[in-house]
């Protein structure tokens, strides 16, 4: 890896780090840290043939250093909107804020495989190496990820939001 | 039991189907069983819909402008030296000081390129020579009036004996010194000054990079002499004629060899 891959990745880590934690600050916390701690080791980027997994993998590292930490709580109170990068009708801008809130329900380990799998379309294996798990506990965790994430979706009686799933 | 038997699908192929990471020919097969599976059929409908409605969610972030503390964070991380210092120094030459203090500080430091060629020790104290001696109230971190404990507290922090020279004989009284961050640990700094009030640094660092004999170099109105002997890089700076920094450099050598 080189200073300039290191750049190139860090619209790529502020996506899945934006996902994973609940608020723009928060993420982009968690990217600065991640190219803290990446530009603290490049002593070893000569090793790394697997760039996106190496740092994936350190951001995976703080992440659950920072959640383990008990934290002060903090709120963006104006930032959600502005959020959603997108144009919507007044109906999907509802169902998207709402997969962001049934995401943030689901366990941590289930939602970092399934942002991996999503945004990143990372193989299983690379995930299952990124994350330091098995990759038949990629699988399970995604399979019951999935399957929770559908059933929140679903188990709302509101048919605006159920069109996200269907 | 039954005569045709169902293709097996496994939870974990039904996924990689969603995700594309099936052969070509496995592929296939599970399109075709999943015709029979309504069940089935719908998950990897309402799965494939997930990964959509997650893209829509969080794709716009990859265009959002990269705020400027994560560019920094992702940016080669420059030697101190070539960083705040250098910006402040910047602004100080746009500013009173050159001009209020008779400094060369554009003579000084615009030089960074020929002082580079140097080697990194003289223009590390090229820059710590111009960053500290405009200081009117702290010049330095201990002043001399506590020496002995200036000379405990750097050579602690070096990890080797450090001494003050004594110049007066050459006209310069000890003013103090401090500590500065070195590229990868502390770098120490004595500061002198003579009865016009004209200051001289000597710059120390275990970082000093290739060897070297006396060196000179010139820029601007600032002289700076430097070697390397041991362990320890040394630099005199001062905007003083080459003859008297001459003399001085050779007067810290000889008292620092002489411990």
């Amino acid at each position: 890896m080189t200073p300039e891959e290191l750049l190139g990745w860090v619209p790529r880590l502020r996506r899945y780090a934006r996902a994973l934690a609940h608020n723009r600050a928060d993420a982009d916390d968690l990217v600065q840290d991640t190219l803290e701690r990446a530009w603290a080791k490049s002593a070893l980027w000569r090793g790394v043939t697997d760039a996106r997994g190496w740092l994936f993998g350190v951001m995976h590292n703080l992440h659950v250093d920072g959640v383990r930490k008990p934290r002060l709580a903090t709120q963006m109170l104006d930032d959600d909107t502005p959020e959603v990068g997108i144009a919507p009708t007044q109906g999907e801008r509802l169902a998207v804020l709402d997969l962001q809130a049934a995401l943030d329900q689901l366990p941590i380990e289930q939602r970092q495989v399934l942002l991996l799998v999503a945004l990143e379309e990372m193989p299983y294996a690379e995930i299952a190496a990124t994350l330091g798990i098995p990759i038949g506990t990629v699988m399970s965790r995604l399979s019951r990820g999935r399957e929770r994430l559908r059933a929140l979706m679903d188990g709302r009686p509101d048919p605006v939001r159920l069109k996200v799933v269907k | 039991m039954n005569p045709t038997p169902p293709t097996p699908l496994t939870e974990a192929e039904l996924h990689a189907f969603v995700d594309g990471q099936l052969t070509p020919e496995r592929t296939r097969e599970v399109e075709a069983a999943l015709a029979t599976r309504p069940d089935e059929a719908q998950r990897v409908a309402a799965y494939r819909e997930q990964k959509r409605a997650l893209r829509e969610l969080f794709d716009p972030v990859l265009t959002e402008p990269i705020p400027a503390r994560l560019l920094g964070a992702a940016r080669p991380h420059a030697p101190w030296y070539a960083r705040r210092w250098v910006a402040g120094i910047a602004i100080a030459t746009t500013a009173a000081l050159s001009g209020a203090l008779g400094w060369g500080l554009h003579g000084a430091l615009r030089p960074a390129d020929r002082l580079a060629a140097s080697g990194g020790l003289a223009q590390r104290a090229a820059i710590a020579h111009a960053v500290y001696t405009p200081e009117q109230r702290r010049p330095v971190e201990v002043d001399a009036a506590h020496e002995e404990q200036l000379v405990t507290w750097l050579s602690r922090r070096m990890g080797a004996p450090m001494k003050a020279p004594r110049l007066q004989t050459l006209g310069y009284a000890l003013e103090g010194g401090r500590l500065l961050p070195g590229g990868s640990g502390p770098v120490a700094q004595f500061m002198y000054r003579d009865d016009a009030g004209r200051r001289l640094t000597l710059y120390v660092s275990d970082e000093p990079g290739e060897k070297t004999a006396f060196r000179f170099v010139r820029e601007g109105t600032l002289n700076v002499f430097y070697w390397v002997d041991g362990r320890f890089g040394y630099a005199i700076a001062a905007e003083a004629e080459r003859e008297t920094l001459n003399r001085v450099s050779a007067e810290v050598y000889r008292q620092l060899a002489a411990k």
